[in-house]
């Protein structure tokens, strides 16, 4: 297939940006995405100019690190699969594809598609998780789990971290990225002690790092590539609202 | 041979000795403590947030050390154990199947191919069961039966059930479980995150490590941090072949720098390479996909018994199958380790019953266990990695059977540490996959998960603080001449790499230098291949020193320049693991020479000769030093290793 390519350049945060096109010749159905983005980068090496700059790593949809806007999509067309997985069957012999960062105030961009996502650190280490030193753990099956309510943590807790939900949201909204977590440890008896605090101060750090309200929408879960459902943002309004309701120092309230 | 020399064996691994089960106990109560207060005033650098370095760091701080981590990610929660899919082990014996720790050691020990320390393994397989425990409590969603217990799958190497799993994605649940008891250590301050950084050299003062060189990768600063001691924990070296299931940013870097130093890399020759891969589609690929050994549970494993058979699969009858991992290892059928099921696969290839486009794969095929359990059952077990296959290969494998093929995978060599996980360099310790310690020749499944988090959570911290309490240091800071003379190192080395504004990428460098270990070095080793493959290495590797074309400069992020400095030093191991193999004569686990089978075909070990670990020193000169380390057997005593 023969492509061109419109591809975001921006050689820093303090730089403007701009589309810059490109024709990408002989691409094969079965590269990946990513794969093609190497064509392009190995002869523009060769033709002295700089490559695209784009994240990546695992290359197989757990990592989270790619971050590509493509044609106005997150992680592109294909439901339920991050760039990194998508293959360019998925298109057609003489497309045009658009290609752009996360655009979202809390994410800048270092360079071209590369963005900046240490807000969604900051936002687990303000709660996300279950304080349990190393070693002071009880034995593993003091505590039995219903199979639904693991199996429930487990959809929550296979959010990859990547921000698609926040580069689709017209608000610039991570709240299903801390919804999800939220859900996971409050569905699960070890996450019970910390429940309240940990939602308040998620969403506490949410809000600080630039991050948009949360209005309904739901393009946050149709670009999910894991498939984090709407829901979890239910549940932690619900915990979030029963936290702000709590009187403050009153144990068991 | 030519290509090195033989210096002092290892004498001491600072093993206690003594009942096998009693020595880790032991050990614990005999090592030095630094108490609370003191613990805050010393700085520990870890290179790496892996669940080995990610659970070190978290575990260190909660100790009350002053933790420096640094990741190439842009975020500690992306290591690439986040991609591991299966299971870990662990010897809880829930299922009441037999199981025992002394198990786990005996399979993990027989799994390596008499080629690992027993005293560690037992350790690692006492841990095993506090593994699992510490996860649990941080709310890992492990997979459960209907009563709320865990359930549990098995795996290869093992007739016991004892992986524990969330669904496919179990690197990812205890890996996120690590990330996230160290973001609560940095929320509170008592870690100090710097991601986006590389560690390029290793700061050695007075012969102890005492700090690092990291250049910030957004901007390309070059900093100098130091510390009272240093960890790495930065993974495996699988990417020196170009196609590897590792993540594109996996690199050898911080633990070549750390070997040029006077760290020793034991047995780099030990590679695993995995049977159940996604075959190549073409020459645009850039990395490789595993599917879970997981799949072999319920999985059939064929070809056609006919040469050049191309009908398609579902039009082969049943009796011009070959089923041949249960043709030729009854008992242990399609769940033969690893080492030996990609043998078996390239074996079958070898003779022109490979299946593909490329005749390079073999069938995985789920035809029966959808009949017997129904299409619902295997989705829930495997659903996710099916769709994943469907992705990648645009085939449907409830339909049609998955092709499957040997891929690079993991590591079982590394750097070499002591029982106490220290290098040759002291003040420098060693954990996960970067080190050589626990899995022999060839590791079982679900155990590098163990052993990272073994290793970060449990093992290093008790022989971290007996080292820094039997070590009173001084504070050496930045402007110390070694430090500056390792900053220089690293500034000149970029300088140069910008400089040769060559003709050819740093990737089609990589890619060529793939070919020629995956060729020579890879299932199977020769004399004559090995002693091709290191001139062909030294050839290419000059080659890249004048050709290399490196865009940009060194002032903000420049990936071209990242990946330049990795392949630069995966040139140099490439030539080692070739020399590692090439003195090796015997086959073992991963490594199998060609001239060293028995009749049938499987490895043929030499333990008069190889009962020991090579440990290579540097020496600068290009012909590096062996030292070795005997191995001794006291409790599973080395057998010809069948799973027939």
């Amino acid at each position: 297939m023969n492509l061109t390519l419109r591809i975001w350049r921006q050689t820093g945060p303090e730089d403007k940006g701009r589309m810059v096109t490109y024709p990408v010749p002989d691409v094969s159905p079965d590269m990946s995405f990513l794969e093609m983005l190497d064509v392009l980068n190995e002869r523009l090496i060769l033709d002295g100019e700089e490559p695209v700059a784009f994240d990546h790593d695992c290359r197989e949809g757990i990592c989270g690190a790619c971050s590509l806007m493509i044609n106005g999509e997150a992680h592109g067309p294909q439901r339920g699969t991050t760039a990194c997985q998508l293959h360019m069957r998925q298109f057609s012999d003489g497309d045009t594809i658009d290609i752009e960062p996360w655009r979202a105030r809390a994410f800048p961009v270092i360079k071209d598609l590369v963005v900046n996502r240490n807000a969604f650190d900051k936002i687990i280490a303000a709660g996300g998780y279950v304080t349990a030193p190393t070693g002071s753990a009880p034995e593993a099956h003091s505590t039995p789990v219903p199979k639904d309510d693991a199996d429930a943590a487990f959809s929550s807790a296979a959010c990859i971290g990547c921000g698609a939900c926040v580069a689709a949201c017209p608000n610039g909204s991570g709240m299903l990225f801390t919804a999800a977590k939220v859900t996971q440890l409050s569905l699960l008896p070890q996450g019970q002690p910390e429940r309240y605090t940990r939602v308040i101060g998620m969403v506490d750090a949410h809000d600080e790092a630039g991050f948009g309200g949360c209005t309904n929408i739901g393009e946050c879960t149709s670009a999910c590539p894991k498939g984090i459902p709407l829901n979890t943002i239910g549940r932690l309004n619900r915990d979030y609202l029963k936290a702000t309701t709590k009187r403050a120092g009153t144990p068991g309230s | 041979m030519d290509l090195y020399t033989e210096g002092d064996p290892i004498a001491d691994t600072r093993a206690p000795d003594g009942p096998v089960e009693t020595r880790w106990d032991r050990h614990r109560f005999e090592m030095k403590l630094v108490n609370p207060a003191n613990r805050r005033k010393l700085t520990v650098i870890v290179v790496g947030t892996g669940l080995a370095g990610g659970s070190a760091a978290a575990t260190l701080a909660e100790q009350g050390y002053h933790v420096k981590s640094y990741c190439y990610q842009d975020s500690p929660r992306r290591a690439h154990s986040i991609a591991a899919q299966g299971g870990i082990n662990a010897a809880k014996n829930y299922r009441n199947d037999g199981d025992s720790v002394h198990r786990l050691f005996y399979d993990t020990v027989k799994g390596g191919d008499f080629r690992s320390r027993e005293s560690n393994v037992h350790r690692l397989a006492e841990v095993s069961v506090n593994i699992i425990d510490q996860c649990v409590a941080q709310g890992v969603p492990f997979a459960r039966e209907y009563g709320g217990l865990l359930d549990t799958r098995s795996f290869g190497g093992a007739q016991v059930q004892r992986t524990f799993y969330a669904r496919g994605q179990t690197g990812q649940q205890l890996l996120l479980g690590a990330y996230q008891a160290l973001e609560r250590q940095i929320g509170l301050g008592n870690v100090e995150m710097n991601a986006r950084h590389e560690m390029l050299e290793l700061v050695v003062v007075d012969g102890r490590a005492r700090g690092i060189v990291v250049r910030d990768m957004v901007t390309g600063e070059i900093s100098t941090e130091m510390a009272d001691a240093v960890v790495l924990a930065s993974g495996g070296y699988g990417n020196v072949f170009y196609l590897s299931t590792n993540a594109k940013g996996c690199n050898v870097t911080a633990s070549w720098r750390a070997h040029r130093k006077g760290a020793y890399f034991a047995n780099p020759c030990y590679t695993q390479i995995h049977p159940t891969c996604i075959p190549v589609s073409g020459d645009h690929q850039s990395k490789l996909t595993l599917m879970s050994e997981s799949l072999r549970n319920d999985g059939r494993v064929w070809v056609p018994k006919a040469k050049g058979d191309d009908r398609g699969p579902r039009d082969i009858p049943e009796d011009e199958r070959d089923y041949y991992l249960e043709r030729i290892y009854p008992s242990f059928g399609n769940l033969v380790p690893r080492d030996i099921a990609s043998r078996a696969a390239k074996n079958v290839c070898d003779e022109g019953r490979g299946v593909g486009p490329t005749g390079l794969g073999v069938y995985l095929d789920f035809a029966d266990a959808i009949d017997r359990l129904g299409r619902k059952a295997i989705e829930a077990k495997y659903g996710n990695l099916f769709e994943m296959y469907e992705r990648i290969t645009g085939e449907d494998p409830y339909e049609v059977p998955m092709r499957i093929y040997p891929a690079v995978h993991y590591t079982m060599g590394g750097l070499w540490v002591d029982y106490d996980l220290q290098s040759t360099v002291p003040g420098l310790f060693v954990i996960g996959e970067a080190n050589f310690s626990d899995h022999g020749a060839n590791r079982l499944g679900a155990s590098a998960l163990m052993q990272g988090l073994a290793d970060g959570y449990f093992v290093l911290p008790s022989t971290l603080a007996n080292y820094l309490a039997a070590n009173p240091m001084e504070k050496v800071d930045a402007s110390h001449p070694e430090a500056v003379a390792a900053r220089t190192d690293v500034e000149d080395r970029i300088t140069r790499l910008l400089a040769i504004n060559g003709d050819r990428t740093v990737d089609s460098f990589h890619r060529e230098l793939g070919q020629i270990m995956w060729e020579h070095c890879g299932m199977e080793r020769s004399d004559a291949g090995l002693r091709k493959a290191i001139a062909e290495i030294r050839a290419l590797r000059e080659q890249f020193w004048q050709r290399v074309r490196v865009p940009g400069d060194g002032e903000g992020l420049n990936q071209s320049l990242e990946k330049a400095g990795r392949v630069a030093d995966f040139f140099e191991l490439a030539e080692l693991m070739c020399v590692d193999a090439l003195h090796r004569e015997e086959s073992c686990g991963g490594h199998f020479r060609a001239e060293y089978q028995t009749p049938d075909g499987e490895a043929q070990r030499d333990d008069d000769r190889f009962a020991y670990v090579a440990a290579w020193e540097y020496t600068g000169t290009g012909e590096p030093v062996l030292h070795k380390e005997d191995l001794t057997f006291e409790y599973v005593h080395p057998s010809q290793r069948s799973y027939k």
